[in-house]
């Protein structure tokens, strides 16, 4: 109701904003407010501090200002810091195994590819439909130019290596687990108690299961059940059980995003004469997969991690062509270097899926 | 069967587990009726009208509708929500698409109508209601009242003989009921066929050709709404009206 009386209303203004107090704001306001808020925090920091005094400058002396670039006798002579040399020379074994030398344009080839797609990605070039089929158009092109065939000559996958292995096993890995862990989880969440059944008993005996069993269980287990005969070779067996590990985990992720929505969704959907099946494509699965996308970037970085394991069964990836080139007796000594250059190559690759994985989380509220 | 019947209700039974949720429902709906169904809360009204298109199964009795009955028969049941539109209580839209896809899907997928002219349809509904600015717009974005009538619109773009409004202003702030009301009643004066859960008696006065009432799975009382608010049969009926009514 509007006073029918306004003759002696008051105006209300404002007042003026003032800069809050010097010490509450900026840098020195954050570390007060961060660092030195209280007696523990500041001993804490105060021992942090220390610490990194004493770590940081020999890390940096050893990586950086000792360290040489040169070839192994010069190297061994000085013994300082850090020796990149042996870093440089075995680029090659650490990017590709022992892919034949002839050969070498094609992993480049693979290398080209992977990065084109993912500067695609990263920089958001087309549709989110055509991102798709991109991704899923790479493995066939890829494992031609590796493999060979066609006009092609062939490349034993035993002489298959290095990062460019790691790549290969978590890419597919992701890709193929994808729709297989979709499956799953709708194959949870069905209603025919035997489809429920299949699927609850495939997730849970291979989440029951460390993923080195799963690897030994394809390598050395699933020859013998093979009839006579029929022969599938041991990185392709690999594969397969990465594949299945990670659809195993990547179908949890997803049944928590089905979980997520609302029944109303399907009831509307359904209402207006959609089937069940076109209803859980269209409606259902775009918002629970929306939901999960953090989830699901998190399970790529632990499958390229996880990737590392494969060195049990004989396969040469990144981390295990580190391991055999710091056993070359030309260049003994250098295991420092070569895990550290390890660490750096898994971090910057894992941080990256990280990094992109918080940037669409924040593109994608609705 | 009755004449013009659209809707044949009979014998209905419904239990949840052991909990006898519907009991005995006898109800016929005409060509271009407008029912209301009101009632207090868990007196099984939303449970009814959502039998009427099978997002609940019954166990005993049977429900035809445009004389397919509704059975364990998936194409059946797909055939009838083809031309029973439903609003819901909670609007229900779908949150990853815009409003205007929100009103095309079922038309191109069910129907396989060429997009354009979806596209031209929907934009026609969303005139009707009256909110054609908000088309490219995600449901998080509009008001209740706005998300509501788009829901009407999306119903109504699939063309539908029958609609079913299942409490559609009960999540709704005061202010936003009037105008989800007046599409309803815009559809009820173009002969629609209509059948409202709602607790908006001024409603049911105005638009309803029969109200129905409503307690323990029964259908209590059936009558005009002349006869309903002035002449309640049952004591049952007084109390709840002088609840409702203040």
């Amino acid at each position: 109701m509007i006073p029918a009386e306004t003759a002696d209303i008051k105006i209300f203004t404002p007042q003026a904003d003032e800069a809050p107090p010097l010490d509450a704001s900026g840098p020195i306001g954050w570390i007060r407010q961060n660092l030195f808020n209280g007696r523990l925090n500041t001993v804490l920091t105060v021992a942090a501090l220390l610490l990194l005094a004493k770590t940081v400058p020999p890390l940096l002396s050893w990586a950086f200002f000792k360290a040489t670039w040169a070839s192994n006798a010069a190297c061994d002579a000085a013994r300082e810091g850090a020796c990149w040399g042996f870093v440089v020379e075995k680029f090659r074994v650490l990017m590709v195994g022992i892919y034949p030398e002839q050969y070498l344009w094609r992993p480049a080839v693979f290398f080209g590819l992977l990065a084109a797609v993912v500067i695609v990605t990263l920089f958001r070039l087309v549709n989110a439909r055509t991102l798709a089929i991109l991704w899923f158009s790479l493995p066939l092109p890829v494992f031609w130019v590796l493999n060979g065939g066609m006009g092609l000559a062939y490349v034993d996958q035993s002489l298959w290596g290095g990062l460019m292995l790691s790549l290969c096993l978590a890419v597919v890995g992701i890709l193929f687990s994808l729709p297989f862990g979709v499956l799953l989880a709708l194959g949870r969440r069905s209603e025919m108690a035997t489809v429920k059944a299949i699927c609850v008993g495939i997730i849970e005996l291979i989440r029951g299961v460390p993923l080195i069993t799963i690897l030994f269980m394809a390598s050395v287990m699933l020859p013998l059940f093979l009839p006579e005969g029929m022969t599938i070779n041991n990185l392709l067996r690999v594969q397969i059980g990465v594949i299945m590990f990670s659809s195993a985990y990547i179908a949890e992720v997803v049944r928590g995003g089905l979980q997520a929505i609302p029944p109303g969704q399907m009831e509307a959907a359904v209402s207006t004469g959609l089937t069940k099946w076109q209803a859980t494509r269209l409606i259902i699965l775009p918002q629970a997969l929306k939901h999960v996308i953090p989830s699901i970037i998190g399970r790529c970085v632990a499958l390229f991690k996880d990737t590392s394991l494969v060195i049990i069964v004989g396969l040469l990836d990144f981390l295990g062509m580190i391991k055999a080139s710091t056993q070359d007796p030309e260049w003994l000594g250098h295991e420092a270097e070569a895990y550290v250059f390890c660490a750096l190559v898994y971090w910057l690759i894992c941080f990256s899926i990280s990094r992109y994985g918080r940037s669409i989380e924040k593109n994608n509220a609705w | 069967m009755t004449e013009n019947a659209v809707i044949e209700i009979k014998e209905l039974n419904k239990w949840y587990g052991h909990f006898h949720v519907l009991k005995n429902i006898n109800l016929t709906v005409r060509q271009g009726e407008r029912i209301v169904i009101c009632g207090p809360s868990g007196s099984g009204k939303s449970t009814l009208i959502r039998c009427i298109n099978r997002l609940e199964e019954h166990q005993k009795g049977s429900i035809v509708v445009e004389g397919t009955e509704l059975t364990q028969d998936l194409k059946n049941v797909t055939d009838i929500r083809k031309n029973v539109g439903m609003v819901f209580q909670g609007f229900n839209l779908f949150p990853h698409l815009t409003i205007l896809e929100n009103l095309t899907l079922a038309p191109t997928w069910v129907r396989e109508m060429p997009e354009k002219k979806a596209k031209k349809m929907a934009m026609e509904y969303l005139g009707r209601v009256r909110i054609e600015s908000q088309a490219h717009k995600y449901p998080g974005q509009l008001s209740g009242g706005q998300q509501q009538r788009a829901a009407i619109a999306r119903a109504l773009c699939m063309n539908p003989r029958i609609m079913l409004f299942d409490e559609p202003t009960s999540a709704l702030d005061p202010e936003m009921i009037k105008e989800v009301l007046d599409v309803m009643t815009e559809l009820a004066e173009e002969g629609m066929t209509m059948v409202c859960v709602t607790h908006e008696m001024g409603f049911a006065r105005t638009v309803a050709d029969r109200v129905i009432f409503m307690d323990a799975g029964e259908i209590v009382e059936e009558a005009s709404p002349e006869a309903f608010f002035t002449n309640p049969g049952f004591d049952r009926t007084q109390l709840f009206l002088s609840q409702i009514l203040k």
